[in-house]
């Protein structure tokens, strides 16, 4: 009987592990309360740590009892996405605080992980200085708020002056069409084949940018859409999808952007802003109107001559039809988590880090459109980059993405298809249709519309 | 005295419960989650329904499940079954010949490729395969001029850095499994008058039959399995040139979130790992009268 004695007192220690590791963490004490504030860092970007860094430090002056903890994951935007979505899916990782970009809210609303913030708002005083467009991207589908933006962005070209001065191209260049763009790249590769004309990002590499920075700057710019507003349908069988695809194709095929091999590397867009730009072999492209935060002083590739030799023009419309061009934007806010255990203290963390002093901070190093009307009217911000009047009146013209929770896959489904048109693989024609069919297979028939 | 015979059993009551806590419940979990919709965002991360076969059905009608199964197929008989299998067999068989300097040489760089973690393994290969890589820049040396390898050829470059990285494994199988090969056998033989080639297939390869059958069913687990080598140096792409079932599954997963989907795809892999398993097992069992 000496073996079972053993372990009768064995079992127990086995247990009591095995529980260990299954249980969470013992609730904190009242007087001492933590936050979890979690958010994205790389090594382009640290604008958002810095402010966060700042307001840990304002928050724990203005309360001694709270430890704020920051966690940032260093990740691309994609991979943030579906580190966060793993948190927030059990109430033990969930953050309290955390960086949410806006395409995704009504998404993770959808899936209970953003907190309504209605009722706090209402006693913010600083809620009524942001801008009506600004409230409505941390709206969801229910009406209620749930996010408060950071700041927002547009996009339009970015051309190097000397490079294109050097293909006898005036500047400032402003092309009106489609095929203004086209003839224009046509040129410079004909004065120089070394350089890369106009690059314009395809393919599943850079993810959410080839849509954002590419391919809705197309079809925007045709008469078709992506998606009815009003009719809360996924447009499909449009004429102005497949020709999107088709100047893509044009574009890879003639050689005016990059390989088709190197748009597909995740990591094109570092080349396009540490070296093909500085390097005056790119004379132009599509990207956000944060590119000025990239080489200011501090960004991850200073640059101190961007100032005089980059340029800035609207994307056009197909054929210069109203409103004469297009853009898109996007931004990110920052939300409370629904399983937070201390949802008050959460939302005060969120003003501190969203106050004026931080929100300027991060929309001037950031190169963001400031969504406070506040921020919007200091100097320091009017005069933070020659661009910021340029990109902030792109305003206008520009579009959001359809926020649904659908949104994500639909997205994949645009990278997808011209992923198969720039590497050859399908004609515009087919990869439309095989759009076409994935979506109605993400979203069933009753919610699409042809046209 | 069964109780006693129960109670024998007793010590090894913690390691199972480990491994059923840790190893089965995730492949279980991952066989659950594939007859439901669960997903990363959206009403179904809140409350994930059944939705019995749907997933599977799906895959079959998908363009790129069978695209990813055949080029799974493909990796592991080219870069495990014929590149590290066959590949590690003639290095140990040529090592028993060459000097010992040359042999310990030759020993250390195979190995080296092996002890390096995945993920610097992956980064080496990429940087070797890369456009502006050392590959391309040593065929410059010569005038040539290589292709992108990873965008032109994605699954010769990742058989191929397979077949570098795990080799070390079956030679080192194989070295072992020689030295055991009794050498009267080997010298009857050739008193008989049997040729170099006539002993190998005669003499030593029944002889490490089981060395053979045990290497194979190790590396074709492990090369089933590979995921960061691919991820790092093509990511799947490009269109899909290069996405076997891990990728394929991740990329479900985690990039478009649809977990349901993605642990439908990893439970096929699963099943693919215990046939392969089980016919090397009766391959096993079978020379052994």
């Amino acid at each position: 009987m000496r073996r079972p004695m053993r372990f009768a007192t064995v079992l127990p220690v086995v247990a009591a592990l095995l529980a260990a590791t299954a249980c969470s963490s013992t609730p904190p004490a009242a007087e001492n309360k933590t936050l979890k504030i979690v958010y994205q860092k790389s090594d382009s970007f640290t604008a958002l740590d810095t402010v966060m860094q700042d307001a840990k430090k304002e928050f724990e002056a203005a309360n001694s009892s709270v430890t704020v903890n920051l966690e940032p994951i260093q990740a691309n935007d994609d991979d943030y996405g579906t580190k966060l979505a793993l948190a927030q899916r059990s109430p033990d990782t969930a953050p309290d605080v955390f960086y949410e970009d806006t395409f995704k809210v009504r998404s993770d609303v959808d899936a209970g992980y953003l907190l309504k913030l209605d009722s706090y708002l209402e006693k913010w005083d600083d809620w009524s200085r942001f801008n009506e467009a600004a409230k409505a991207a941390g709206r969801a589908d229910d009406g209620g708020i749930y996010a408060v933006p950071l700041g927002t962005d547009t996009r339009a070209i970015w051309y190097n002056k000397a490079v294109l001065q050097k293909a006898g191209i005036a500047v400032p260049w402003q092309p009106k069409t489609w095929e203004d763009i086209l003839s224009t790249a046509r040129a410079i590769k004909a004065s120089d084949p070394s350089v890369i004309p106009f690059n314009m990002y395809a393919g599943k590499g850079t993810g959410e940018g080839t849509v954002m920075q590419s391919f809705y700057e197309l079809l925007y710019g045709t008469d078709s859409t992506l998606y009815d507003e009003k009719e809360k349908k996924w447009v499909v069988g449009s004429q102005g999808f497949t020709d999107s695809l088709a100047f893509l194709k044009t574009l890879y095929d003639e050689k005016l952007a990059v390989s088709p091999a190197e748009a597909l590397d995740a990591n094109v867009w570092k080349k396009v802003f540490g070296e093909w730009f500085p390097q005056g072999k790119l004379a132009a492209t599509v990207e956000g109107s944060y590119t000025p935060s990239f080489w200011q002083k501090g960004g991850a590739y200073e640059w101190a001559g961007y100032e005089q030799e980059m340029g800035v023009a609207m994307f056009p419309s197909r054929n210069g039809q109203e409103p004469g061009g297009v853009s898109m934007s996007g931004g990110w806010t920052l939300a409370v988590g629904a399983k937070s255990k201390n949802a008050e203290l959460a939302f005060k963390f969120l003003t501190t880090a969203l106050n004026k002093k931080n929100a300027l901070a991060f929309d001037v190093n950031n190169s963001q459109i400031a969504v406070r009307t506040d921020v919007a009217a200091e100097s320091s911000y009017l005069s933070a980059n020659p661009f910021v009047k340029d990109v902030s009146e792109l305003v206008k013209v520009t579009h959001y993405r359809p926020a649904t929770a659908d949104y994500p896959r639909i997205s994949t489904a645009v990278q997808v298809a011209t992923e198969s048109v720039i590497t050859g693989k399908q004609s515009p024609e087919d990869a439309a249709a095989e759009y076409d069919a994935t979506v109605r297979k993400l979203v069933g028939d009753g919610k699409v519309l042809e046209r | 005295m069964t109780i006693r015979r129960y109670l024998r059993l007793l010590p090894v009551v913690p390691s199972v419960l480990l491994l059923l806590v840790f190893l089965l419940a995730p492949v279980a979990w991952s066989f659950y989650a594939s007859f439901t919709n669960a997903a990363l965002s959206g009403r179904a991360a809140r409350d994930p329904q059944w939705v019995g076969l749907e997933n599977y059905v799906r895959m079959f009608s998908d363009d790129s499940f069978p695209l990813a199964a055949w080029l799974t197929v493909v990796f592991v008989a080219a870069s495990a079954v014929l590149g590290q299998n066959v590949l590690g067999l003639l290095i140990a068989l040529l090592m028993r010949r060459s000097r010992k300097a040359v042999s310990s040489w030759v020993g250390t760089a195979v190995v080296a490729a092996w002890i390096l973690p995945e993920i610097v393994a992956a980064f080496a290969a990429y940087a070797y395969f890369n456009r502006d890589g050392t590959l391309n820049q040593m065929l410059a040396l010569f005038g040539g001029k290589g292709p992108d390898w990873l965008y032109t050829f994605p699954l010769v470059a990742i058989i191929l850095a397979n077949t570098w990285r795990g080799t070390a494994f079956s030679m080192l199988v194989y070295r072992a499994a020689l030295a055991d090969v009794p050498q009267d056998v080997s010298e009857a033989a050739l008193m008989d008058g049997a040729q170099g080639w006539q002993r190998l297939a005669f003499i030593t390869l029944p002889l490490i039959r089981s060395s053979i059958a045990t290497n194979l069913m190790l590396i074709t687990l492990q090369t089933l399995a590979v995921f960061t080598l691919i991820w790092v140096m093509t990511a799947g792409g490009p269109a899909n040139a290069s996405t076997t079932l891990p990728v394929l599954a991740y990329q479900e997963a985690f990039k478009f979130g649809d977990i349901g989907y993605g642990t439908a795809v990893a439970s096929v892999l699963i099943v693919l790992g215990v046939v392969f398993g089980a016919v090397y097992v009766r391959l096993l069992r079978e020379q052994k009268p």
